[in-house]
């Protein structure tokens, strides 16, 4: 594998811990009192500093090292979980995700993490923050802490088991002056009084080395003890020749079992000797992991690509079969195409991802927000495991933080004025996924006060977008549509959330660019619903193949209603427009003939009933009358490449099985 | 400096296109015609799985209509992101043109924003042709 490639493994893995991380976050802080979520994330934070110190990112490693040290405080029932605790090491997320991002934009992931180090350090360590003293900290934690010591198994444990004991582990990093003559007599020395305050159980570089005087000014030693830090500290400063000397405690114990040091030492020897036989506790309760691999979206869309081909072959095969009356061919023809047919659902499978992809990022999201407007928010989350096509993930993001933003912002009201209205404190926004046809659902709802009518129609009115005559007759759906109009909103006052200059006609304009709808329901008091519909996936949809005159074209199965036969006397006239009934609705007929101005076929009978697909647009109806209707199928969508665009009523192509291609119709186009 | 340029046949007349934007040159292939487009735009094809739209070159440059015959062939040319296929009505070859054999469009004669210029090669006269001009995108109706 080359480095890049370590590197891309190392980003999306580096993602998902940084995922769980904020998860499991959001978890602790609703029962802080749950330890195995402080190990959980512990763990993930374990990884991500085991990965960034062995990918060379050393601010990397030392913020996440330092983030660990006081989760394991925490774990420990050293440090109980307060808000401010929180914040830091949320903060400490943002910072380790903005430094991911840099290294993943090509960056060498380097950030100012002195601040939050410091908060840390503070957090699990306050007296050695007092007693270094100020401003020399934050660089001293972290110049310590960079230097990583890689500890064998058999030391981890060794560790392990003294913490049990009431020992702490010490990292020690001794300084010796440059211009002392006998280095290795001064590291002896160290080594000397370091024994007698506990045990060594490592050193960087290697004890040999350290004799042999190969090493530079410093070097680093991992140090068990019941000693204190200042104790330790005293003894290292009767050395001389020693510039400095950095002692930063790893961990600390579980709990304080020794009464006398005399004990502690005895038991500690005894331990030792059986040391390589005790587990790790951390190993012992494992995650379920999927077995995935990941794939580059192209590698899919070149595999899509391929495979329609085959399709294409296959129903060629199938007409030359046919032809052939071989009883042999047409079985393995058949055959083939129950497999292909296998094939392709586990193909179109492939680019179906969950949706919790997207959603996992709110909750955070939310708290954040919920915090910066000093508003009480319970957020529900439902249908996460909802399935959508990969490139509509990919854009379906931005659109809903804006929702969310706005539900937060506009929908919710003040706490103040809940508890006026008599509602409970905390509001309720509700993001929810579900599948319904050929659709997926997403929709985003408050229980809020909902969207005033009339103050949305004012200010419509105001900017002219709609005038009194058409405002007296909208529905109240068609008024709150008003808002996804460009340059609207309804914000009194420009606020940091949601004023940030784009409106909802951003949403709009996105979600109908994936081939999506929105819309919104109201009820004034009791909050406002945002309902996306989108497409399952972008790449294939389920049509109708029809045929005016010799062409044919495909009409997508979600804007059909049903196909129906119109006798000749059902068709009447309004203003020149051929129109018919269709269940006390009248509907108007456009015959696609005329509208795609096919070169007409010569056929002497007048035809008594008339084919008609019933295309919809929301509420609305309209009759297409068509030539014939070949069947229902499934097709792989084309585009139709730079040169032809915005043809009227057409959305692009597919290729059919003949290897002909046919148009698709976009008859939402013909509604205007 | 020389460059190589596709001569084929339209209406009688010999007409070249720089090598750089020509990806194949094709057999003519069933070809489905799309409503409301411009006139000189036949329709789609299936080119191995991807949907190209053809133009009638001589329709597009106002000549005469074509009629198709087994000599019919598609330039499959491609600028930018725009792809699309020409139809001719014969290859004529491949040739390597001298920079200074190409006269500019603006002293020729002939004066049209699709032509870049002539080519005199060995007696014969090539028009060269603009592509970039020619598959710019207009306004369809």
């Amino acid at each position: 594998m080359e480095y890049n490639d370590f590197l891309e493994l190392f980003i999306e893995e580096s993602k998902e811990h940084l995922q769980s991380i904020n998860d499991e976050l959001l978890k602790l802080e609703a029962e802080p009192e749950n330890l195995s979520i402080v190990n959980e994330i512990f763990r993930s934070a374990h990884t991500l500093k085991g990965m960034s110190a062995s990918m060379g990112f050393e601010d990397l490693a030392s913020l996440t090292h330092e983030m660990e040290n006081v989760l394991d405080l925490v774990r420990n029932a050293k440090l109980t979980i307060t808000n401010e605790i929180m914040d830091v090491i949320f903060q400490c997320v943002d910072l380790i995700e903005k430094m991911i991002d840099s290294i993943e934009q090509g960056g060498d992931g380097k950030a100012d993490v002195t601040e939050v180090v410091r908060q840390l350090t503070m957090i699990h360590n306050p007296s050695s923050f007092q007693a270094i003293g100020g401003q020399a900290l934050p660089e001293v934690a972290a110049t310590a802490v960079a230097e990583e010591l890689v500890l064998d198994t058999f030391e981890q444990s060794m560790i392990e088991e003294a913490k049990k004991l009431g020992n702490k582990v010490f990292q020690i990093k001794i300084s010796i002056d440059p211009k002392c003559v006998m280095k290795s007599i001064r590291a002896y020395m160290v080594f000397q009084a370091a024994g007698e305050l506990g045990e060594i159980i490592h050193s960087n570089p290697s004890a040999e080395d350290i004799e042999a005087e190969k090493f530079d000014d410093s070097f680093t030693i991992l140090l068990l003890s019941d000693h204190e830090e200042a104790e330790i500290q005293s003894q290292f400063n009767q050395i001389s020749e020693l510039t400095d000397v950095l002692i930063l405690e790893r961990t600390k114990q579980a709990s304080p079992v020794s009464n006398n040091t005399s004990e502690t030492v005895v038991k500690q020897t005894e331990t030792t000797s059986k040391a390589e036989a005790a587990p790790t506790p951390a190993s012992v309760k494992k995650k379920h992991k999927s077995k995935s691999i990941r794939v580059d979206i192209e590698k899919l869309d070149q595999l899509m690509n391929l495979f329609s081909e085959l399709i294409i072959d296959r129903g060629r095969l199938e007409l030359i079969s046919r032809k052939a009356e071989n009883r042999e061919l047409i079985d393995s023809v058949e055959h083939m195409t129950r497999i292909t047919t296998d094939l392709q659902g586990i193909i179109l499978n492939m680019r179906m991802v969950q949706v919790d992809q997207v959603f996992n990022r709110f909750p955070r999201m939310i708290r954040d927000l919920a915090k910066d407007l000093k508003k009480k928010i319970q957020l529900v989350v439902e249908g996460e495991e909802t399935e959508l096509d990969r490139t509509v993930i990919d854009e379906i993001g931005d659109p809903l933080v804006h929702l969310l933003r706005n539900a937060l912002d506009h929908g919710l009201e003040s706490t103040e004025e809940r508890l006026a209205t008599g509602k409970p404190e905390e509001g309720k926004i509700t993001l929810k996924a579900y599948h319904s046809g050929n659709s997926v659902f997403i929709e985003v709802a408050d229980d809020g006060k909902g969207i005033n009518r009339d103050k949305v129609l004012n200010k419509a009115l105001e900017r002219g977008v709609v005038t009194q005559k058409e405002a007296d007759s909208l529905t109240d759906q068609q008024v709150f549509a008003l808002l996804f109009s460009s340059g609207f909103s309804t914000a009194d006052k420009i606020s940091d959330i949601s004023g940030r200059g784009v409106g909802l006609d951003v949403v709009k304009t996105k979600i109908e660019s994936l081939s999506g709808e929105i819309s919104i329901d109201s009820v004034p008091g009791h909050g406002s619903t945002f309902r996306i519909q989108l497409p399952l996936t972008l790449s294939i949809i389920n049509a109708m193949l029809i045929k005016a005159g010799e062409e044919t074209y495909a009409i997508p199965f979600s804007s059909i209603l049903e196909i129906t036969e119109v006798s000749g006397e059902q068709v009447t006239t309004l203003y020149g427009q051929k129109v018919f009934q269709f269940r006390d609705q009248v509907v108007s007929l456009v015959e696609v003939n005329d509208i795609f101005k096919v070169p007409t076929v010569e056929t002497d009978i007048e035809l008594e009933q008339q084919l008609v697909v019933i295309a919809r647009k929301g509420d609305k109806l309209k009759g297409l009358v068509v030539d014939s209707v070949i069947g229902q199928q499934e097709v792989v969508l084309k585009s139709l490449g730079n040169y032809l665009t915005n043809l009227f009523a057409i959305s692009g192509a597919t290729i059919l099985g003949t290897g002909e291609v046919a148009l698709i119709m976009d008859t939402n186009q013909l509604f205007n | 400096m020389n460059r190589k340029i596709v001569a084929f046949k339209l209406n009688g007349e010999e007409y070249g296109l720089d090598i750089q934007y020509v990806q194949s040159i094709e057999q003519l292939l069933p070809i489905t015609r799309v409503p409301n487009a411009p006139i000189y735009v036949k329709g789609v094809i299936n080119l191995r799985g991807n949907v190209i739209p053809v133009l009638d070159l001589s329709s597009k440059l106002t000549l005469n209509q074509a009629t198709y015959t087994k000599f019919t062939r598609l330039i499959i040319t491609k600028v930018e992101e725009i792809e699309v296929g020409l139809i001719v009505d014969q290859i004529s070859d491949v040739i390597d043109i001298a920079e200074e054999a190409i006269e500019s469009e603006s002293s020729s004669a002939i004066h049209s924003e699709f032509f870049e210029g002539i080519a005199i090669s060995d007696g014969r006269i090539i028009i060269l042709l603009n592509v970039e001009e020619l598959l710019k995108t207009e306004e369809v109706i």
